[in-house]
């Protein structure tokens, strides 16, 4: 692998890959390269995997390592092989010209109700190409935008057709809208990966894996997730309070050695001649606390709000009792919404409704709503409940009622406070996480990673 | 030292003559297990074949399987070895009357006559070739990935009173989990890693055929078309290859040659396990019920 250059991109490669914060130690890094040898070079699809197999320990790594990977391998160098069969056709059509993005738009409709995932790949190529070239810029400025290249093609206007497609495929309503949305997410991001490769092959990788790669999915912030984000990590949270609650389980099992059962123990020893190879122990109870969930739900914080509560729903089984509320001036009770076994998107909704509820006059106020469940569900805190606070503690420059929130805070038995703002936000502006914080502890939590060591440690 | 598959194009054919389509990925990797004799862990969401491609791999090559079966208080006993306690005291009990020294007996009890072999150890001790399944270790307490350590880096196992055995021949080893625990870095810096999802259409459609070959090609596309559509809602469980192939038997048990709607509402009940899941796809799908 030396002298060709080879080894340093390798190196390269795997810098960029811890930069995104892949674990990857040099036993990994030397099962890469045996991997590599021990594999046919000719087809790059086989390198990838032998690659994946042995640098990423973690599906959820998966994005990062392939976004990389295009970057430090590319598919294709410039405009490619395949581009020479149809200059022909440039030729008569100067690249971006209306006529040339009417036909574009058509091939790229047809490929996307299709689902076509080559003939997707190869327009996005195309695409970025034609009409995201940004030639004659200054010097340090990169020349392709997958920005302008979206602004110009707007495949984003293709929905309606794309969705009457699909219902001609016998698609019902919701379906085809999901499906459609699916689709143009899918090309919107090949699109990006092919500028950030064209940039990459004009600047370098190094730089471009410095500036342009998203964290993984759990690594995301609440307050910065587009809608694609939003879903995919909706489709986390089951998961995430599975593998929540089997290991709180296991480590319950793990600490559960009780007092001696004397009984069995005896009675086990009775097939090795009165010899108690084995102890037997009772098992120890677990104990379980009420849970309270005040939650904030206005317009800023509501995703993180909504995240939150699924997932502490999600592991009801944990708690004797959940009760939770929403609140923006005003409180809420939301807990009838969560039924046991009911259907996640069903509850996002539900929960999005019921935001009008909890406003009365439609300005975040924090002390208006500690005052107000202090007076009106007082009784729900009590010396067995523990109390969980979700907002960013932004209450419009309002009165604190730290009074109220004192009193709350002295009634349970244990209260935590998350804020979905990075800690160098709080009180700056109408922020009041400091004051709020003096009273109960207030912990940074921004992302599903965060989120799940949190409830971990409380529970 | 065997050589477990030449190539990944050699693992493809072989194992789908073994009836297990593997893609690229999957033959990729496992070939790369028997190359770099590194134990392959693979994860994924249940029924989609990660204990399906050990057995696959253990035909393929004319291997035997020893199969480790993990679970919750799974100990060294059950894994690794144990001693037969039983039969020693019935020794030590018979050497009662006759006049052999205590130290001669102690000896005695501790060899291989009286050892149990549990699944680990057999692996390594055998001389034939193997392959090694460690199935949901996700599934085992903290304390066994610690066990599993020093058989997977070094192949050897050490006993106090026999000393260090190690492996004759190094065994294939496959560890599947369903990734409901992270397991520890150690434990992965030492496998390779493959992540198995639901395959596409294509490949689906084949796994369905070469299962139930009764199935028509049709009604095979319908069915898997569908269960493609279910696994794009929001489901708790969506539907994984295992549960297509008891779709395709049920509807051929039944004689249904066409998956209609009504067909659909009728046999919904094998592919989706909630009634949450069902009431969804009814709606969202717009299945009359």
């Amino acid at each position: 692998m030396t002298g060709s250059g080879l080894l340093e991109r390798h190196i390269a490669f795997l810098e960029a890959l811890r930069a995104a914060g892949l674990p990857v130690s040099l036993a990994e890094d030397l099962d890469a390269v045996a991997a590599l040898r021990a594999l046919p070079w000719d087809e790059r699809a086989t390198v990838r995997e032998g690659y994946a197999a042995t640098l990423v320990k973690k599906s959820s790594f998966r994005p990062t390592f392939d976004t990389l990977f295009d970057l430090y391998f590319p598919r294709l160098v410039g405009e490619g092989a395949g581009h020479a069969d149809d200059e022909g056709a440039d030729e008569s059509a100067p690249g971006d010209t209306g006529r040339a993005l009417a036909s574009f738009r058509e091939q790229l409709l047809a490929a996307l109700a299709e689902g076509d995932q080559e003939t997707l790949a190869r327009l996005a190529a195309e695409m970025v190409g034609r009409f995201g070239a940004m030639p004659g810029r200054g010097p340090g400025l990169s020349s392709w935008s997958a920005y302008t290249a979206q602004q110009r093609v707007a495949p984003s206007q293709l929905v309606d057709r794309i969705v009457a497609a699909l219902l001609a495929q016998g698609r019902t309503d919701e379906e085809a809208q999901r499906t459609a949305g699916r689709r143009l997410g899918g090309f919107t991001k090949l699109v990006e990966d092919d500028a950030r490769r064209r940039i990459a092959e004009e600047k370098g990788p190094d730089h471009v894996a410095n500036v342009a790669v998203r964290p993984t999915i759990d690594r995301l912030d609440f307050l910065q997730a587009r809608r694609t984000d939003l879903e995919e990590m909706r489709r986390e949270i089951y998961p995430l309070a599975r593998r929540l609650a089997t290991r709180l389980t296991q480590e319950h099992h793990a600490r559960r050695r009780g007092p001696l059962d004397f009984r069995r123990t005896v009675r086990a020893s009775v097939s090795t001649g009165g010899v108690p190879l084995t102890t037997h122990h009772k098992p120890k109870r677990p104990h379980r606390t009420e849970l309270v969930v005040l939650c904030d739900v206005s317009g800023s914080v509501a995703n993180f709000a909504q995240f939150t509560l699924l997932l502490v729903f999600a592991l009801r089984d944990q708690f004797q009792k959940v009760r939770a509320f929403t609140f923006i001036d005003h409180v809420h009770e939301v807990s009838h919404h969560f039924r046991p076994g009911a259907d996640v998107a069903d509850v996002m909704a539900d929960l999005a409704a019921s935001a009008s509820h909890a406003a009365l006059w439609g300005r975040t106020n924090y002390g208006r709503a500690f005052t107000k469940f202090t007076e009106e569900h007082g009784d729900a805190l009590g010396p067995k409940s523990s109390l969980l606070i979700l907002g960013d503690a932004r209450s419009n420059y309002s009165d604190l009622a730290l009074g109220s929130l004192k009193e709350m805070a002295a009634t349970a038995r244990h209260s935590w406070w998350l804020n979905p703002e990075h800690r160098r936000h709080w009180d700056t502006g109408d922020s009041a996480a400091w004051a709020y914080g003096e009273v109960v502890p207030m912990a940074e939590c921004r992302n599903l990673a965060q989120l799940g060591e949190f409830v971990h440690d409380i529970l | 030292m065997t050589t477990w598959f030449a190539s990944p194009t050699d693992a493809v054919t072989r194992l789908a003559a073994e009836g297990y389509l593997a893609d690229s990925a999957t033959a990729t990797t496992a070939f790369l297990a028997g190359a770099l004799e590194k134990p392959l862990l693979v994860e994924g969401p249940a029924g989609v074949g990660k204990t399906e491609l050990a057995k696959a791999v253990a035909r393929a090559t004319g291997a035997d399987l020893v199969r480790l079966q993990c679970y919750e208080g799974l100990d060294e006993a059950r894994a690794l070895y144990e001693w037969n306690y039983k039969k020693q005291l019935l020794r030590i009990q018979a050497s009662q009357g006759s006049d052999q020294e205590w130290s001669a007996t102690h000896d005695d009890i501790f060899t291989d006559e009286f050892l149990l072999t549990r699944p680990l150890l057999t692996a390594i001790r055998r001389e034939e070739p193997t392959v090694l399944l460690i199935d949901e270790v996700d599934k085992t307490d903290v304390e066994v990935e610690g066990l599993l350590l020093e058989v997977l880096s070094d192949f050897q196992v050490t006993i106090p009173e026999l000393g260090t055995v190690s492996a004759v021949r190094r065994p294939f080893v496959v560890l599947t989990s369903n990734a409901t625990r992270e397991l520890s870095e150690a434990v992965k810096r030492r496998c390779l890693f493959l992540h198995l999802d639901y395959p596409d259409a294509e490949r689906e459609r084949e796994i369905v055929t070469s299962q139930v070959p009764d199935l028509e090609d049709r009604l095979a596309e319908q069915l898997v078309a569908m269960v493609g559509r279910l696994r794009e809602l929001e489901l708790k469980k969506a539907p994984s290859i295992a549960e297509s192939v008891d779709w395709a038997r049920t509807l051929l048990a039944l004689e249904i040659r066409e998956l209609d709607d009504k067909a659909v509402n009728d046999t919904l009940g094998v592919v989706l396990k909630h009634a949450s899941d069902t009431d969804r796809a009814v709606r969202e799908l717009r299945l009359r019920r």
